[in-house]
């Protein structure tokens, strides 16, 4: 039974998040129509950049970030079966956060910050925009601490026991998150607020990009592992079985946390400010994160494949057709997998430290993460809302079949829309064009798909706007169910002792400082070793 | 800490599979010599006009050759162009770009071919590549650059080997 602090404390966080979640879902269609050169009339770079940079703050950040607390708060409360530590902090966090939040989307909508959500220096937003997307960060530490110490306090009073794994997940990502944060948290305080606010005339691009990296790579583990979490915890026994192995459900989250934090080069492989034999150091780093995931991919099929074969599933596939497909969580997790598989599939050309030049800023790269994020992701993000909404309102999800319908017509969109964005990468198109005006013949070939990404995204956004439907009119007009105890997946086997490293962090940040030393010393200090020439500011 | 038998067995094809694409990058990579562009060479992006590199005359495709062959190109990348507008240069023959921006951050890309880099204010990026096929190819910028940047591209011409004479003014080679 979650407490009153906890749901009010979640719902709150959860309806920021839905809420640019959904604003951000109109943007998105505005910008596949401007896009596509087929409504001259709606056409206008200065829109697009505007519309672009807020959709992709809203929806990587702001969406994320909200939906990240929120999803702790009650997290922490129903393993650990106690309160939220310190409610008035939490309360202050998301103050900040939210404040942060409008602070940035006033110059963002008013077209004083159309610097995309990667806000490359040297061209220079609104210092409105920086302060607020640092408040935004500074907002989330304060959920990162009050899940460290609940995590602490939990431990203190079970000693021997093992913290319950999606407690133990939901630290591991707090902890993640205070390394990730860190290097743009030093671009901000360094670099773009003093220069944003006229104390310095000029930055150093180079180191800029550089913080950068360092914070947008594993960010999308940050995003990612909520995900895992719900993989992990709630689609095993939604689909009527046991997760396969809880210990290496730990070590899968721990070597993300190790190796998503040090690979952050892969962003720049194509950026003359950095020597190869870095790219390289970080492309092997980058190869390894995939061993997490792959394992995860294992683990999780591995438990429907023995919830399919309970509900009578025979044969090598036929399990997969006897599995719950009605059930919005199960629906989720394979929808999910299967965007996973593609898009990582993608993801390791990505990777590849010189197939990526084929690719590289082109369409592709929205394709992949709209695939990977908007599509693996948030379906697991939307799945967990469904499954939260009663137990945080006290009332039946309103219909489980319009649940479904959104679940299915998100992923049908997705595909929709990043395959073509897929073949226009391959065929060279720019990922960040408000429209073609190449007069090439080469540039011809790219006109058919315009159309497809307009279905796509017209499927998305009609199925956004379903979701926040449902979750609106289940609070608003659900009838009153009684809430229940949260039942997270148990295990197929009976864990004994969990070995200590398998159940704290102490060895693990030791190695992450290592690691980072390694990666990120020298390759920072280059910058104050040598003579750079460090451009002013540009507008744009 | 308990690993199950299946388990242990995914693990072991995990890692086999994550060797083998490190493997056949660390091979392209010091036996194919397949880099991406990591040139680390600073360059004052503000007075580009007044270096001996990157001045207006010389710029474009040089006079003359490398001592190996290799034909140099320059370009300067400013809002909203890569300049000199159009260049012709030889199918079949190792073409070393040496670029810098004079403003903001750019990206170059000719699409189809291996031709790409990111051009970053203050640094000179260097990438070598050879065109196979002749043919008018456009050079994009694919990285956002401020309003404009959707018409921010030039011609790259690439004609038959035979066909091709070398530029008679700009700078001469450059060893």
């Amino acid at each position: 039974m979650t407490d009153a602090t906890t749901q009010k404390l979640s719902l709150y966080n959860f309806w920021v998040a839905f809420g640019s979640f959904a604003l951000a879902c109109f943007f998105g269609m505005y910008q596949v129509l401007a896009r596509s050169g087929m409504i001259p009339a709606v056409q206008s770079p200065a829109v697009y950049f505007a519309s672009v940079s807020t959709h992709g703050v809203l929806m990587a950040f702001v969406l994320t970030t909200f939906f990240i607390m929120g999803f702790g708060y009650y997290t922490a409360t129903a393993s650990l079966r106690e309160p939220i530590w310190n409610p008035k902090l939490a309360w202050t966090g998301f103050a900040i956060a939210l404040g942060g939040t409008v602070l940035a989307a006033i110059p963002l909508l008013l077209g004083k910050a159309s610097v995309l959500y990667t806000f490359y220096p040297p061209i220079q937003a609104h210092a409105l925009f920086y302060i607020g997307a640092t408040l935004l960060v500074v907002g989330s530490w304060f959920w990162c601490l009050i899940m460290i110490v609940m995590l602490m306090r939990w431990k203190k009073s079970h000693p021997g026991q093992a913290v319950p794994l999606p407690m133990f997940a939901t630290t591991t990502n707090a902890i993640l998150w205070l390394w990730t944060s860190l290097g743009v948290a030093l671009e901000a305080v360094f670099q773009l607020l003093p220069w944003s606010l006229g104390l310095v005339d000029t930055i150093d691009v180079g180191l800029a990009r550089t913080l950068f990296v360092w914070t947008v790579h594993p960010i999308v583990y940050f995003w990612l592992i909520p995900a895992y979490i719900a993989l992990y915890c709630y689609v095993p026994q939604a689909a009527g079985g046991k997760l396969f192995s809880d210990e290496l459900a730990r070590l899968a989250f721990l070597l993300i946390l190790l190796f998503g934090l040090p690979i952050g080069f892969h962003h720049l492989y194509m950026d003359p400010e950095q020597a190869y034999g870095w790219k390289l150091l970080h492309m092997v780093g980058t190869f390894a994160v995939a061993i997490p995931t792959l394992l995860t991919a294992f683990t999780v099929i591995a438990s429907l494949e023995i919830a399919g074969r309970r509900l009578g599933g025979r044969g090598l596939f036929g399990w997969i057709g006897a599995l719950p497909w009605k059930s919005p969580m199960v629906l989720a997790a394979i929808l999910s997998l299967l965007m996973l598989v593609l898009g990582g599939f993608g993801g390791i050309i990505n990777a590849s430290y010189a197939m990526n030049a084929m690719v590289h800023n082109t369409a592709w790269v929205p394709g992949h993460f709209h695939l990977i994020f908007a599509g693996t992701t948030i379906t697991m993000y939307l799945a967990v809302a469904y499954k939260l909404w009663p137990k945080l309102c006290g009332k039946a999800l309103v219909s489980e079949d319009l649940a479904l319908t959104q679940l299915w017509s998100w992923f049908v969109g997705m595909v929709i829309m990043t395959t073509p964005w897929h073949v226009l990468g391959l065929l060279g198109q720019p990922r960040r064009i408000s429209s073609v005006n190449y007069n090439s013949v080469l540039t011809l070939a790219w006109v058919p798909y315009e159309l497809a990404m307009i279905i796509g995204g017209l499927i998305l956004l009609i199925s956004g706007c379903l979701f926040v439907y449902i979750l609106y009119k289940t609070q608003a007009e659900g009838t009153p169910a009684r809430s229940v105890e949260e039942d997270y997946a148990q295990f197929t086997q009976a864990s004994g002792r969990i070995p200590g490293w398998l159940n704290g962090f102490t060895v693990w940040n030791l190695l992450i400082l290592a690691l980072m030393a390694l990666s990120y010393g020298y390759p920072i200090a280059q910058f104050f070793l040598m003579k750079t020439y460090d451009p002013t500011a540009w507008g744009y | 800490m308990h690993i199950d038998t299946l388990e242990k067995r995914w693990l072991y094809v995990a890692l086999v599979m994550i060797f083998l694409f490190l493997g056949a990058i660390f091979y392209t990579a010091f036996a194919r010599n397949v880099h991406p562009p990591s040139h680390v060479e600073t360059i004052d992006s503000a007075s580009l006009h007044l270096s001996e590199e990157f001045a207006e005359d010389k710029l474009g495709v040089q006079p003359k050759p490398l001592a190996d062959g290799t034909i140099q190109v320059k370009l300067v990348a400013g809002r909203y162009g890569f300049y000199p507008r159009q260049i012709e240069i030889p199918a079949g023959h190792r073409i070393t770009f040496r670029m810098a921006s004079m403003d903001v951050l750019h990206g170059a890309h000719i699409p189809m071919t291996n031709m790409g880099t990111m051009l970053v204010p203050g640094f000179v990026s260097e990438v070598t590549t050879t065109f196979p096929k002749p043919g008018e190819y456009p050079l994009l910028c694919n990285e956002y650059c401020g309003l404009g940047h959707d018409h921010m591209w030039s011609k790259v011409t690439v004609v038959a080997a035979d066909n091709w004479r070398a530029p008679t003014t700009g700078e001469t080679g450059h060893d």
